[in-house]
């Protein structure tokens, strides 16, 4: 009935990443303009060179929670009126810290430009951090953290980073903080951090969609130009891990119908030099649906609804995790499955088949990642954050296809490390700890929970 | 901006749009077939979502999750998704890969059966299981979904019945249901094909003739189910369940009209004035003011057959006892139909719904998925672009209408979950 011969592919299109402009506000701050006038819509960001890995010592949390302050309320207006004003406009402001920077972002019809310029200036130039909403916003986070141990793929993620590192490490808490160190953020840590994350020098302003780079910085040189330069910034925190050698811990869920794992290590730091044959390793061994680990477990074994790996990319060295759920009577058998995938691709090099089609999907779904202005815009704050050269995403597809099996297999054998991986399950202990203390992964810890 | 629409109809049935934009290099194939768990037999519940993921496990010439690897290898992304009323398949991929996503559509839908074993539904059976477990039954809430449709609509009802299904049921399905469902839904005269982005509209067309115009049209007559209800509930209840979750989350649903009918637009601003954004009344008064809620929303499930319901969804704070909760939502709805809503609400709830219709159309994926919705539904694509004068002509009269008539308290239906150790 239907063609039996599958067709072949057409004649490529050309495709560039949106061109973009670089330039400087008056007062200090960066820039960068993407105009994209296909629809008349724009992204606009500011993107603050310190996050969540700067927080002080007990005070974990105070970078994210100073982020979500800016809109609660300002010299101008109250938090609520604010959001009005902005509803109004058909928008919201988003503002977030993550590990590395601080954002505050705004996706909006661009004829409100003048507007939106205007309303962002009022956040980040004078947020008056009312004890109210501080208060409000600290038990949100108390409740956010009540739901996280509730949910078990929440809890497993979070319980598996504070295993991996130790325990005076930043990344050993979340980045919205802990109920201990949220409960001990006070108005003065806020207004400390504010002064500390934000101003003309670590901020880059970003702006993609129907806009151009003159009307952008004019209308941002005229708002910013008095902003106030900060006199100190906080330091880094180190991360080191917990542990060198291999570890196991069950978190109890009592009757649990599923297990949720999480086997890994520390990976790499984002600007590492081999960050290309990682990314196209990852791709292989657990990155992609047709990736090892999850045709392995969903396809030919029916243990789960899906597993994948992926290194969390941070300036410091986030992790690098195995992450699925099985039902629990396969617990172990899962776990045995990831072990042989893990020691696999160290041992042998990648079919070219599989090399191929790492590259040619990462190659070829860059365009389908960046349709929309915020997705741009996003991108170009990643560039920013992570110091990426002014061409990265020109270059991104040619340094994937760079890409060959020998460097996979390097990748594999640098990169992944067996004698450190440590395992995190959430489920019930009675059922599965038996078998899992059988596998070599460590000594079966457990807690409660 | 008006997305533009050519639609045809092949002669087996087959529903056809293309909307073409040569902005980015990339065309977006989409698929809707007509059928959803409401088509479901009793005893058979899940067979709808169970068959979706058979759609995967190949086809005559396409080997199991060759689907997947094809599409992918070719830089493309791609999945299918199950819902009450239909099923949708789509893959997006660099333009000169169109005829590989069309053909690969064109082969499951003419030639699934050839490629079916009881391996491959075992393996999927045990997949879809472990989707139940990891997204509703170890999942906090996890059963919301169910729980609603089991209290909005009467036993009988097509809605009334899980959509991802019992671990029963499932476990009874067989190879020859399977082949019987496909041959019932899965034909040209049930779908919608919709294309969208970078291509050539005769080119386009001459590939869907031939991959798709020799597949043969349904021949099994079969009849949609009634799907009729009055809009109140005969009984409006209060269904309390102690579960594993660490606050207690209400939901109230109401009745309310159809997606798509004239009432729908009053209903959806109605929705976005309730719990959109931070200055929608539950957020305002639940969260900032009174502080008993920590997260609030409303919306509506958008269902285009019998009924649709309208949901308001608040979560407790953790000090919050059930009492104040059940007490201060009630309270918050009651004080909504007696005050009525202004002009300003709604012009404010509009513009965020203008915004986010426009976002929509940045993606092809989105837009072929939207125009897919309009053909299936109401066999009319241009629709997609009535959309936003059909959210402006809503009126604060026309939302105080349609509260008066569907949200009084006896047409309101609650779901309350309530963590464990508080007492089951």
């Amino acid at each position: 009935m239907v063609t039996v011969k599958r067709p072949g592919a057409g004649t490529p299109r050309p495709y560039q990443f949106p061109s973009f402009e670089r330039g400087q506000l008056v007062g200090g701050a960066r820039l960068i303009v993407c105009t994209m006038p296909r629809l008349p819509l724009a992204t606009l960001m500011a993107v603050m060179d310190s996050g969540s890995a700067r927080d002080p010592e007990n005070r974990e949390g105070a970078a994210r929670l100073t982020a979500k302050l800016l809109v609660e309320g300002t010299k101008a207006r109250t938090g609520s009126d604010l959001a009005e004003e902005l509803e109004n406009l058909g928008t919201s402001l988003d503002t977030g810290a993550d590990w590395d920077s601080s954002t505050a972002r705004i996706t909006f019809l661009s004829e409100h430009l003048d507007r939106v310029t205007d309303l962002l200036g009022e956040v980040l130039l004078g947020p008056t951090f009312p004890e109210r909403e501080l208060q409000r916003l600290k038990s949100e986070r108390i409740a956010d953290l009540l739901q996280i141990e509730s949910e078990p793929r929440a809890l497993a993620d979070e319980a598996f980073e504070s295993f991996l590192y130790s325990p005076e490490s930043r990344f050993a808490i979340q980045g919205g903080g802990s109920q201990e160190s949220v409960a001990g953020i006070c108005r003065e840590d806020i207004v400390n951090c504010y002064d500390r994350a934000y101003s003309p020098a670590a901020t880059t302003f970003i702006a993609a969609g129907d806009v151009s780079f003159n009307e952008v910085r004019e209308k941002l040189s005229r708002r910013f130009a008095d902003w106030p330069e900060r006199r100190s910034t906080n330091p880094a925190r180190h991360n080191t891990i917990a542990s060198s050698t291999r570890r196991l811990r069950i978190l109890d869920k009592p009757g649990a119908p599923q297990s949720e794992l999480r086997v890994g290590h520390a990976g790499l730091p984002r600007n590492h030099p081999d960050y290309f044959p990682v990314v196209v390793m990852n791709a292989i061994l657990g990155g992609l649906f047709g990736s090892r680990i999850n045709l392995n477990l969903r396809e030919a074994h029916g243990y789960t609804y899906g597993a994948s790996s992926y290194f969390d990319w941070r300036k410091d060295v986030g992790p690098f995790v195995i992450s699925t759920a099985v039902q629990t009577e396969v617990t172990a058998a899962a776990l045995k499955e990831i072990l042989i995938e893990f020691e696999k691709i160290r041992e042998q090099s990648v079919s070219p088949s599989e090399l191929s089609l790492a590259k040619d999907y990462l190659d070829g779904v860059f365009p389908i990642r960046y349709e929309t202005t915020a997705a741009v815009a996003a991108a170009l704050a990643n560039m920013i954050v992570h110091e990426l050269p002014p061409n990265y995403y020109g270059e991104y597809r040619a340094n994937i296809q760079a890409v060959s099996a020998g460097d996979v297999l390097e990748a594999a054998r640098n990169h992944l490390k067996a004698e450190m991986l440590q395992t995190m399950i959430v489920g019930d202990v009675s059922a599965v700890s038996d078998s899992v203390g059988a596998l070599g992964l460590g000594v079966v810890e457990t807690a409660a929970n | 901006m008006r997305i533009p629409i050519e639609s045809f109809r092949l002669p087996n049935g087959l529903f056809v749009t293309l909307s073409e934009d040569h902005s980015v290099p990339l065309v977006a194939v989409n698929i809707w077939y007509h059928v959803g768990s409401a088509n479901e037999r009793p005893g058979r519940t899940g067979f709808a979502h169970l068959f979706e993921h058979m759609l995967f496990q190949g086809s005559a010439h396409v080997a199991s999750n060759e689907h997947f690897e094809l599409i992918q290898r070719a830089g493309g992304t791609l999945n299918g998704s199950t819902w009450l009323e239909r099923t949708n398949y789509f893959e997006t991929v660099p333009s000169n890969q169109l005829a590989l996503a069309l053909w690969l559509e064109a082969d499951r839908m003419g030639e699934l059966l050839p490629a079916m074993t009881q391996e491959k539904l075992d393996n999927q059976r045990d997949v879809v299981k472990n989707e139940r477990r990891w997204s509703v039954d170890n999942q906090p809430y996890g059963t919301t979904l169910e729980k609603l449709q089991e209290i909005s609509f009467p036993a009988q009802h097509p809605f009334h019945h899980s959509l991802i299904g019992s671990m029963e049921d499932l476990s009874a399905a067989s190879l020859d249901d399977v082949a019987e469902f496909f041959a019932t839904y899965y034909v040209p005269d049930n779908a919608v094909l919709t294309v969208c982005g970078d291509f050539e509209k005769p080119e386009a067309r001459r590939l869907i003739e031939e991959y798709f115009g020799s597949i043969p049209g349904g021949r099994r007559a079969f009849t949609r189910p009634e799907m009729s209800v009055p809009s109140d509930f005969q009984s409006p209840a209060l269904t309390r369940i102690p579960d594993k979750v660490a606050l207690s989350r209400l939901f109230v649903a109401a009745r309310s009209p159809v997606f798509g009918s004239e009432e729908y637009y009053a209903a959806s601003v109605c929705a976005a004035i309730l719990g959109t954004g931070k200055s929608s009344r539950l957020f305002r008064s639940l969260v900032r003011e009174k502080q008993v809620a920590a997260e609030v929303s409303a919306f509506t499930l958008d269902l285009a057959k019998g009924s649709d319901l309208l949901v308001t969804d608040v979560t407790a704070r953790q000090e919050v006892s059930e009492e104040t909760l059940l007490d201060s939502v009630e309270a918050e709805l009651d004080l909504f139909l007696s005050e009525g809503v202004t002009e300003v609400e709604v012009e404010r709830a509009t513009a965020l719904v203008m915004t986010e219709l426009m976002k929509a159309l940045e993606s092809a994926s989105e837009r072929a998925d939207r125009i897919s919705l309009f053909a299936t539904y109401f066999e009319d694509p241009a629709l997609v672009n009535e959309q936003a004068s059909r959210y402006q002509s809503v009126t604060a009269d026309r939302v105080n209408e349609f509260a008066r008539k569907y949200l009084q308290t006896p047409v309101r239906s609650r779901l309350l979950y309530v963590p464990n150790d508080k007492g089951a």
